[in-house]
Parts: C-alpha cells; structure tokens; sequence
C-alpha cells in the first residue's frame, strides 16, 4: 500500500461549525482538504467530507440555498468515500423532526429524532449529550457496556478498522439517527438507557455522529482510515 | 453518562499563570507546555482563560489557539474578554471549538441568544462568577471577579440557558486558587436548576473534592487548574529558566514545586473517580 500518496479533500463550507479542526485532522492523516463550496472543487476531491454545528433545518435550507444539495448527491454516486460528521451525518438521512418537519439529503433510509427522556435509575440526563461515550459493534454491546474490546471483524473494511470495541469518542448533540436498517449501523453508544446508532456505512457513505477529529489519536486513525479508503478507491 | 475533566490553562500574554481568587496572579510557565501534557495524559477537554483580556489585546491567546489546535485533538474551549460576534468568530477561527463569555453576556445578553444562533447552542458556554454573599445568597460578578452585577446567580443561570447558552462554566471565586473543595451547595443549586451541563470550578484540592463535586454537587463536568499546574510542575522534566521574563516570576525562580496546595494528575482523579463508581473516559 502506498501511504505516501497524498488524498485531495473536500470539506463542503455551508457555513455550519468549526472546519478547522476537521481541516487539522486532515492535515495530520495526509489528506489536503480545501474548504470550499466549490462545486468543482468538490467533484474532482478524492473524499468529501460534509461538517455541521446547528440545526437541521438551517443546514438544510443553506445547502439549497448554495445549490450543493445535487452536487453532494451526484458526489455520493461516484463511489468515492462522502463523510458526514455530527450534524453532517444526521442530514444524510432523509428527515428530522427537529423544529418542525424537515427533509434530509435521502441517501441513507432513515429518520433523525430527540433523545426522549434519557434516564440513568431515576435521574434525567442533560440533554445535549455532551462528552466522551463508548462506540460498540452491536447494539446489545452498547446497551450492556460490555467488556471484550477486541477489534470487531465488521469493522475490518470500514474507516473504524484500527480502532477497539468500545472505543471512547466525543459527542455533542441532542438528535441521533434512526436508520431503517440496522445492517448500515457501524456502531451503537448508549446515553443513559437509550442505545443509539452512532456511525453509519452504505457503501461509501460514512457518517459519524461524534467527532473523531475532537477524539484524541483513536479519532485521528479514523482519518488516516479514511484517506487509505480514498487512496485504495483512486488506484482502483 | 461520562464526566468531563477539564484543565484550565490561564493565560496572561506569553505565560500561563494562577492566582488566588482570581487575583495575585503568579507565572507557572509556558502555556504549551500544560496544554499539551494534559492533552497527553487524558484530558476530556481543555479550557483557555485570557486572563487580562479586557485590558490588553487578545492577539497572544488567539495565537496559542492557532498553534495548539493543530496538535491538540480534544475540544478546546476559549474565554477572557470576547465582546462582540466578531470576537468570537475570531476565536472560532483561531480553532476553537466553543467560546465562553462572560462579562460581554451580563452586559448585553442578546449576545448569547445571537451567537447560539449563529454558531450553534453547542458553541456558546456561559461563564459565571459566582460570590457568595453574607445573606447566604449568590450574586454573579463579571470582569473576572472584579465587579459586582446585582444579579442573583440562579436567575442569571436559567435565563442564560433560555437565551441558548450550551453550558455554564460555573466559578465560585470564594474557592478559586484556595484548593479548599468546590463550592458544592452553589454547583448543586446551578446544575439542579438547568437542563443544560453545568461545569464546576474552583477549589479543586483532591480527588475527593472532585469526587464531591460530581455526587453531592451534580456537576457534569469539572475543571481544576492548581491542583493540576503543581502536579505538572513537580512531576515533569521542563527548563524553568525557559520562560517569558514577563510578569510575577518570583515562585519559577524560587525553584520551589508546590506552594501550599495539593496536586493530583489527570490519571489520579480519573482512577479516584473510577473507584468511586463515577464514570469516565479512562485514561490510557
């Protein structure tokens, strides 16, 4: 494997949240990433990467505005690895209920909804969740806090591929993703005793409700994954 | 739920540095050296404090967050003198990843429903500086503890959480520095009258104290600073003579380790927290 190679990025500037981080994430695994809403710039990229802060709806009404709802699309359907990250994972699917009713880009099944009440025994937890929780292969995984960390073989083809079960990452939000098919669910986390879909992979569009490039050196490999996933896709 | 240990670093000009209730503030060294140890060692997130933001210009602490946010991957929070939109973009833009106001929010507190609209609830921390009075009441000072609002801190906490802060950094300046224990009766009343996190700070003395905060004080997430800063400081191998010759150096020369004040390490609190049925993020 070539690791020299260099991956060209596109991190997709709608204007929602912190770039730069995700940028210097980049830098570190090797990726050039160019923030831009170039629709050009974004075609010829060798990965994408779609961020967001905020709500849904904004998001959604500023991708239309710039016209990048079809390009992210159209990108998706070139096989090259799209990446959403927080708020950029939750509008891949195809709606929220988040002030009102909205609609997501549709390229995952599925719907975005609130935590309901997450408990601990009797205790409401804040919400948003806000700090370092546990990513797991399985759902009952997540649910229980299991104890066998060994690297899961699902993950083995995936950005999550150098990293252990149970992976501790960092979480900011108040809405989770609810595919309709559990089979594109990556990982699973629980906040309290509600257990949530965390990452998600359809073929080359991965999404991530936490933030690896806020999660330390297990969230930079994500990265270093990543880049190996486009620089393998380039030499075909 | 996982609690967050949080390192303070306050930074005056090119020296990170601490003082006793806010005040009497003595150099510790430099900044980057603390950030990235505690980044290291398995901090949750971190937090810079300008320390003389409002008397001085901003640009020595905008350059540290340029620099440190390349090659430090945890959430960094930056607080000290942020005025105006512009500011806070600036600190964004500088890489942070959420900003905290304080005095500018007291001033005006549109500014906080703006900047949450602006830049996402997630984004906009509230500090308050919280003084105990003789009634037994808490009244929410500004200016880094130097002056008095009028304003009753639990009012002031619920209305910062309806203009859409996304957490309150809570102070309580009669603890600051003193290494005495968090303020648990204010961080509890806080934390219990909000729906959005709560991070305790000042007086962070012992693991116990933390520990304290957290079950007794329903804080969901801790900052400390001393404790932290002389652990550091005794623990690793730093050129003290490697500093700015800038400000209060007295105790950096005395070649002393520790003043008065207990320390612990990230990895012991964490362990102390751990054992005590507190979770969080272990360290490595």
């Amino acid at each position: 494997m070539n690791t020299a190679m260099t991956a060209n990025g596109v991190i997709i500037d709608y204007g929602m949240g912190n770039l730069f981080s995700i940028k210097h994430a980049c830098e570190q695994a090797g990726i050039e990433a160019k923030v831009t809403a170039d629709v050009t710039a974004l075609m010829q990229a060798d990965l994408a990467i779609l961020p967001g802060v905020g709500a849904f709806g904004d998001a959604m009404k500023t991708l239309h505005a710039l016209d990048l709802v079809e390009p992210i699309k159209d990108f998706a359907a070139t096989g090259k690895p799209l990446v959403g990250i927080c708020l950029g994972q939750q509008i891949l699917l195809e709606g929220s209920s988040e002030f009102g009713s909205h609609k997501g880009l549709g390229l995952i099944p599925g719907q975005v909804v609130r935590f309901d009440n997450p408990k601990i025994g009797e205790t409401t937890l804040k919400v948003p969740n806000v700090g370092w929780s546990q990513i797991w292969d399985t759902k009952s995984e997540a649910a229980a806090n299991a104890s066998d960390t060994a690297r899961p073989a699902r993950w083995a083809n995936t950005p999550l591929r150098s990293i252990d079960n149970g992976t501790y990452m960092y979480f900011v939000h108040s809405y989770y993703a609810v595919p309709d098919d559990d089979a594109v669910a990556l990982t699973w986390t629980s906040y309290g005793d509600t257990v949530f879909c965390s990452s998600l992979m359809k073929g080359n569009v991965i999404a991530f409700q936490h933030h690896p490039e806020r999660s330390a050196t297990e969230g930079l490999s994500i990265y270093d994954n990543i880049k190996t996933m486009a620089t393998t896709a380039l030499r075909g | 739920m996982n609690i967050r240990i949080i390192p303070k670093l306050d930074i005056k000009g090119p020296n990170l540095v601490k003082g006793v209730h806010l005040e009497g503030l003595r150099v510790l060294g430099k900044p980057w050296w603390f950030a990235k140890y505690y980044y290291e060692q398995g901090a949750d997130e971190l937090i810079y404090m300008d320390a003389v933001a409002s008397l001085y210009d901003r640009n020595s602490i905008l350059e540290f967050v340029r620099q440190t946010s390349k090659e430090i991957f945890i959430p960094i929070t930056v607080g000290g003198g942020l005025r105006t939109i512009t500011d806070i973009r600036e600190a964004l833009r500088a890489g942070a990843d959420k900003v905290s106001i304080n005095t500018a929010a007291i001033k005006s507190p549109n500014l906080i429903s703006e900047a949450a609209n602006r830049f996402g609830s997630s984004t906009i921390v509230v500090g308050i500086e919280a003084q105990k009075q003789m009634d037994g009441s808490y009244e929410a000072f500004m200016e880094n503890g130097r002056e008095p609002t009028g304003k009753d801190v639990f009012a002031w906490a619920k209305q910062v959480e309806e203009l859409g802060a996304g957490e309150i950094f809570l102070t309580s300046i009669g603890q600051e520095g003193t290494g005495k224990g968090y303020d648990i009766e204010l961080t509890r009343r806080v934390a219990e009258s909000v729906s959005i996190p709560v991070i305790a700070v000042g007086g962070a003395g012992t693991p116990e104290h933390v520990h304290d905060v957290i079950s007794k004080g329903k804080a969901d997430a801790v900052s400390m600073a001393s404790m932290l800063h002389y652990n550091f400081i005794e623990h690793c191998d730093i050129n003290k003579e490697d500093f700015c010759e800038e400000g209060n150096i007295i105790f950096l020369q005395s070649g002393k380790t520790s003043y008065r004040m207990n320390q612990a390490s990230i990895g012991d609190i964490k362990r102390h927290l751990l054992e005590n049925a507190v979770s969080c993020r272990p360290t490595a």
